[in-house]
């Protein structure tokens, strides 16, 4: 840990007072929603633990939709709290909230600090749980006298938890049950999920999908963790996933899921979900398996040790003909491409997927993507190809709109080097629009990519598919100019309004070393397709 | 709740740490997904750092097994028992304030006598009863008493352990 993301206050003064006179960075967001998101950015390009610093009551507050989102995505963050004096706490006292009771159901764990000789204890605790096994944020509150008293600090080598020990290692006797099941699968599916990337096992899972000679789809979550040029790539499952994907995982007799969740969104009715299909699920946490769908073979372990020891048996095996026995297969699978790609027409107007496309060819691929919510995402999902794990940074259990911006910042931080671009919706970016501030101040050359279709794009295609384009105020009737905005705080703007000036755009805007955002002002209705609406067979999908 | 064929009475026993805070951890999961607690038991085990919580609650046994799961997730929950459908021993006390009117004061002894109960407070008006069993021995005792008019009960909810092999 370099960094931390913080906004004072009163309660933590004295941190503050004091972190200054250490070697620890310290960003000063605009606002504590964004200095959880940025720690969150910051864990998901870096693998390291994000932390933030905020004071008691709103400080603590604004922080909960931050930690609901890490939450749901599994992302290790600490969050330190101010807090009122221990011998205030319960009295209503100024800027008190209980915020250990209100993060309760959303941290993976919590503690409020009463003694400073517990401090150093519990802060190793919660960098500790927040990283290993599942991962998740942990908050720490900190009460002001506590903080202001002294305490000798005692170096812990380790952590020991008896009632907290994930499993990594899978269970020996289920691996080559697995293997049996290849070999008698004749359409295999795998299904990469967020645990690829946070266990660092996209190497192994190429291994074990060539050698095994089945196709790969993911999850939102899992995008990255599995090379999108490869040839045995479907494209991403689920609601918006690609047209072969969700057939693929329609028709398979064998579904290898690998650190995913079996979320709504992927699953639609779970009832036909991978119908004919034996189930294997390997994940760190056992709450996951037979949540919502039934498992064959349940394997409970970390998704990058299990897949190396099943590549270790598979070495042994002779798979020679598994080419050929999956033919078929294959030919199959080529048909649903063909027949279906993710399909739109670029007209007069800019259509918001040929912006990703162009940005996908401007960054050569090799940018950090965040997003927002809505469909940005799922464009930027769709049609930015991620080659490579720890790229590509959303909101998926929350969709928290507003989260990509100061993901980005955080995704900066934590790669200097590399390029940062924010694929943005016109009603999400002004969700933390604040951070330009700070992007500003640290000279973090972020991209912000808008998307402009004047509506809260995603749920006005609700509205035109399902209500009767009835568009309930989803329009953004009034909105900045997002060129002068970026000008007001010290930023670049750009714009584009026809089709031909978006290459021209995007490669200034990449080519500039100062955040920028640009207005791709793009075909106000179009939709996202494939659609499967919520609560369908994830193979009976809306296209275009 | 309405009992159905999957809708069973679960008895769960849980070993967690001794801190504040926990108790609220574990009925967290239960008020989350809608599930009413219908008793509860706290108290320190033999180690002092650690607590057993007795659980009664009716419900779905798919969510069940699935708030079991999240239970035995949390940090500080160490062990989690599911006495469903298992040997166990489980107990239960009542402190039952029954009117006692002069002729009916006999009769009320003699079935504190069948149960083995005890009369712990004498008033001019009342009785009041201890009692301890199981289930089905409270609800009977309770069951015979009702006529004569239960003024209060006070009970303590289950108390189980698992049976150790004869
Ligand atoms: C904080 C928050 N509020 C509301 C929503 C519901 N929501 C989901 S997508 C969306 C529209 C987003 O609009 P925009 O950012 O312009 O993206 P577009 O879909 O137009 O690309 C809304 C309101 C949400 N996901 N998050
Ligand atoms: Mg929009």
């Amino acid at each position: 840990m370099d960094t931390i993301f913080g906004y004072p206050g009163g309660a933590t003064v004295d941190i503050y007072n004091e972190l200054v006179k250490t070697e620890i960075g310290h960003i000063t967001v605009r606002h504590e929603q964004g200095a959880v998101h940025a720690a969150d950015g910051y864990a998901r390009a870096s693998g390291k633990v994000g932390v933030c610093l905020v004071t008691s009551g709103p400080g603590a507050t604004n922080t909960v939709s931050g930690i609901a989102s890490a939450f749901m995505d599994s992302i290790p963050v600490v969050v330190l709290t101010g807090q009122v004096p221990t011998s205030l706490i319960g009295n209503d006292a100024f800027q008190e909230v209980d915020i250990v009771g209100i993060t309760r159901p959303c941290t993976k764990h919590n503690y409020l600090v009463k003694d400073v000789r517990e401090l150093s204890q519990t802060v190793r605790e919660a960098f500790f749980i927040a990283r290993s096994g599942r991962p998740g944020p942990v908050l720490v509150d900190l009460p002001k006298d506590v903080i202001q008293s002294r305490a000798t600090y005692k170096t812990i080598k380790e952590v020991r938890l008896r009632s907290y020990n994930p499993t990594y290692e899978p269970n020996a006797k289920q691996l080559p049950k697995v293997v049996k099941l290849i070999r008698e699968s004749t359409r295999p599916v795998i299904l990469a999920g967020g645990g690829v990337i946070l266990s660092g096992a996209s190497d192994a899972l190429r291994k074990f999908a060539k050698k095994i000679q089945s196709p790969v789809t993911a999850t939102l979550m899992g995008l990255g963790g599995f090379p999108a040029s490869h040839p045995l790539w479907l494209g991403m499952i689920g609601m918006h996933g690609t047209y072969r994907a969700n057939m693929a995982s329609g028709e398979c007799d064998l579904l290898i899921a690998i650190g995913a969740r079996f979320d709504d969104r992927v699953t639609g009715r779970t009832d036909t979900f991978a119908r004919g299909a034996k189930i294997v699920h390997i994940d760190i946490d056992p709450t996951s398996i037979r949540k919502n769908v039934p498992v064959a073979i349940p394997i409970v372990g970390d998704c990058k040790i299990t897949l190396e020891k099943l590549n270790k048996i598979l070495e042994q095996e002779d798979l020679g003909d598994f080419k050929k026995i999956r033919r078929p297969w294959f030919r199959q699978i080529e048909k649903w491409k063909a027949t279906q790609p993710l399909a739109y027409h670029q007209e007069d107007m800019i259509k918001p997927q040929f912006v990703i496309e162009k940005l996908y060819e401007v960054t050569k691929g090799k940018a950090i993507i965040t997003t927002e919510v809505g469909q940005n995402q799922m464009w930027a999902a769709q049609f930015y190809k991620f080659d490579y794990p720890n790229c590509f940074i959303t909101s998926g259990g929350l969709g928290c709109m507003g989260f990509g911006f100061p993901a980005a910042l955080g995704a900066q931080i934590a790669c200097p080097g590399k390029l940062v671009v924010d694929v943005a919706g016109d009603a999400s970016i002004q969700m933390n629009i604040q951070e330009m501030a700070t992007a500003v101040q640290y000279n973090l050359p972020v991209k912000i990519v808008v998307l402009n279709n004047g509506y809260m794009g995603m749920v006005r295609q609700w509205q035109q598919l399902f209500y009767e384009k009835r568009y309930a105020c989803t329009e953004m009737e009034a909105a900045p100019d997002f060129v002068k905005l970026a000008e007001a705080y010290g930023a670049v703007g750009l714009r584009a309004t026809r089709p031909e000036e978006v290459e021209q755009v995007l490669n200034k805007g990449m080519s500039t070393k100062k955040p920028v955002i640009m207005d791709f002002v793009v075909e106000r209705e179009e939709c996202v397709y494939p659609m499967v609406p919520a609560g369908s067979p994830i193979t009976e999908m809306l296209l275009v | 709740m309405v009992a159905n064929e999957s809708t069973k009475r679960n008895i769960l026993s849980l070993l967690v740490d001794n801190k504040p805070g926990v108790l609220s951890r574990v009925a967290g999961f239960f008020s989350g997904r809608g599930f009413n607690i219908d008793s509860l038991c706290v108290s320190e085990t033999t180690d002092p750092l650690v607590s057993r919580i007795t659980l009664v609650a009716m419900g779905d046994m798919a969510i069940l097994e699935q708030i079991k799961k999240q239970l035995n997730k949390l940090i500080n929950v160490i062990k989690v028992m599911d006495f469903t459908d298992t040997e166990f021993v489980q107990r239960e006390t009542a402190l039952i304030k029954v009117r006692a009117k002069v002729n009916q004061r006999a009769e009320i002894l003699r079935m504190v006598d069948i149960f083995r109960a005890k009369v712990v407070d004498v008033a001019s008006e009342y009785y009041t009863i201890e009692i301890t069993g199981d289930e089905g021995k409270l609800s009977a005792f309770l069951r015979l008493l009702k006529p004569l008019g239960i003024k209060e009960i006070a009970r303590t909810g289950v108390v189980a352990l698992a049976r150790e092999k004869k």
